[in-house]
């Protein structure tokens, strides 16, 4: 399916990295990033594995700390701010993980459940009922809402994973490599969602992937992360424009192999 | 390390008491905890009641004191064997358990993904379990005693033809009210130190499969060191009681 015209608002950065460094042990993963998601574009982060991607956004929604530098999400630092603070904000934020973590020991409207009903004080049954068929629906598996996720295949994992931080209505979605161990077919499937995720749900996404193809699918803008630094950031088509070594290989990979 | 345990167990203090409080969850968990070492309990308290009895015989009959067999079982299993056979079965069954679940949970991301959706993942996860094994194993620990106590009448019965209301009355003539409150202690310690030592190893494990592997075997280890210093412990501190 073609990506329809986003509703970008560039005078509202959703997201603001300045100078975040990260290392683990002696590696430096990031060293100085700077970045800006804005109000509803689909923002692609590519590089090769181990760059330092998914802690990029790990740092976004606090699961890790910065070593340096400010992230700002919606208006918090989230490099400063307490606990409670982080909490809230993390509602106003989707993750969905490279395995979807999936609760295992709880059916699919369980899973969808759980965060509803911890952050929406005196939510009605039919009220949570109503939220969880229209996520299914949105995701498209109405009919898996009594599973549980060992009955799921690596696809409809990551659709109910994304159903989970959608029930929310999140205002910034993150996905980490959501095309990672999926077939063609699927891929291309999660990559629809994520462009209907953006048109339907008005979110602003941050797409961590090694895969150009989602990336050409998916992304307004892409940013290659090198070195721990984004070397290059723009359109598809700009960023491959180079015979830069260290980006040329990602896309003869890619589109000529 | 130890930072870390002492700040873990800190940190599980100053959540239990704030709301929410999970109490379907505690419910499920208790349930969970229970009935994974029902079976276990109920096979080695009867047992541990009759091989008691047995072994301790010979040594009574060189005396001629076999007449002293209900008071000295009693006094074993009530004092020492219930809540200590409880405690280490339990450590095998729900401390391995509960490493296990909460390290898959932790290397599946399940944990962060708790965390990023603004639920409390500490509070459903570790509280309501170590709450669980706090209450579910002193409850055990009644049980196994009183399993063992009918094992030891059977063998009893059977070899001096004791009858039952004779056996309970020797049984728990030469028990005090420190006795039993210090072996209830013991019991809900050993909960306490199960529930939170299990969920200790499993919520902070890492490096894959091999963490949750580690996480599992770490909480029977710790956990069953850990019973045996309180044991001594707490037998020291009663005595001061008495």
């Amino acid at each position: 399916m073609e990506k329809q015209k986003a509703h970008i608002d560039k005078n509202n950065t959703v997201i603001k990295i300045r100078g975040v460094e990260k290392s683990f042990a002696d590696y430096d993963v990031l060293r100085g990033i700077d970045l800006d998601l804005y109000q509803g574009e689909n923002l692609v982060v590519l590089g090769r594995s181990g760059t330092g991607k998914s802690v990029l956004i790990k740092l976004i929604s606090g699961l890790l700390t910065t070593d340096a530098g400010t992230i700002e999400v919606l208006g918090n630092d989230v490099t400063h701010i307490s606990q409670r603070a982080l909490e809230d904000l993390r509602i106003r934020i989707g993750f969905s993980f490279q395995n979807s973590a999936l609760y295992d020991s709880m059916t699919v409207r369980k899973n969808l459940e759980f965060p509803l009903v911890r952050n929406r004080k005196g939510i009605t049954r039919d009220e949570i009922n109503k939220n969880v068929e229209e996520v299914l629906e949105a995701v498209g598996l109405s009919q898996t809402i009594n599973q549980m996720p060992s009955e799921l295949s690596g696809g409809q994992r990551k659709r109910i994973g994304i159903a989970r931080t959608l029930i929310l209505n999140p205002e910034i979605m993150l996905y980490d490599e959501p095309t990672a161990g999926l077939d063609p077919i699927t891929c291309i499937e999660i990559n629809d969602l994520i462009n209907e995720v953006q048109q339907r749900y008005h979110t602003s996404s941050i797409i961590i992937t090694h895969d150009l193809t989602c990336a050409k699918m998916t992304g307004d803008r892409i940013a290659m992360l090198l070195d721990g630094q984004f070397q290059r950031v723009g359109t598809f088509d700009e960023v491959f424009a180079t015979t830069d070594p260290r980006v040329k290989p990602f896309y003869d990979y890619n589109f000529i192999q | 390390m130890l930072y870390r345990v002492y700040a873990f167990v800190l940190r599980f203090f100053k959540e239990v008491f704030l709301p929410p409080y999970e109490f379907k969850e505690i419910v499920r968990q208790c349930y969970e905890t229970g009935v994974r070492s029902f079976t276990l309990i109920t096979l080695t308290g009867f047992i541990v009641g009759v091989i008691f009895t047995k072994q301790s015989r010979p040594s009574l009959t060189d005396f001629g004191a076999t007449s002293w067999l209900p008071s000295l079982v009693s006094i074993a299993i009530m004092k020492a064997l219930a809540p200590l056979v409880t405690a280490l079965i339990a450590a095998g069954k729900v401390g391995s358990s509960i490493g296990a679940e909460l390290g898959s949970m932790r290397v599946t991301e399940q944990i962060d993904a708790m965390e990023v959706s603004g639920t409390k993942p500490f509070k459903f996860l570790v509280c309501t379990r170590v709450i669980a094994t706090t209450i579910t194993i002193p409850l055990l620990a009644t049980y196994t005693a009183f399993i063992a106590l009918i094992g030891g009448y059977l063998n009893v019965s059977q070899n001096e033809g004791t009858s039952y209301s004779v056996f309970m009355e020797q049984a728990f003539e030469p028990l005090t009210f420190i006795d039993f409150w210090a072996s209830l202690s013991k019991a809900i310690v050993f909960g306490f130190t199960i529930g939170i030592v299990g969920c200790y190893q499993g919520y902070n494990s890492t490096k894959g499969t091999e963490g949750v592997g580690k996480a599992a075997n770490g909480a029977v280890v710790t956990a069953m060191f850990l019973v045996f210093i309180e044991e001594v412990l707490i037998v020291q501190i009663a005595g001061w009681f008495r």
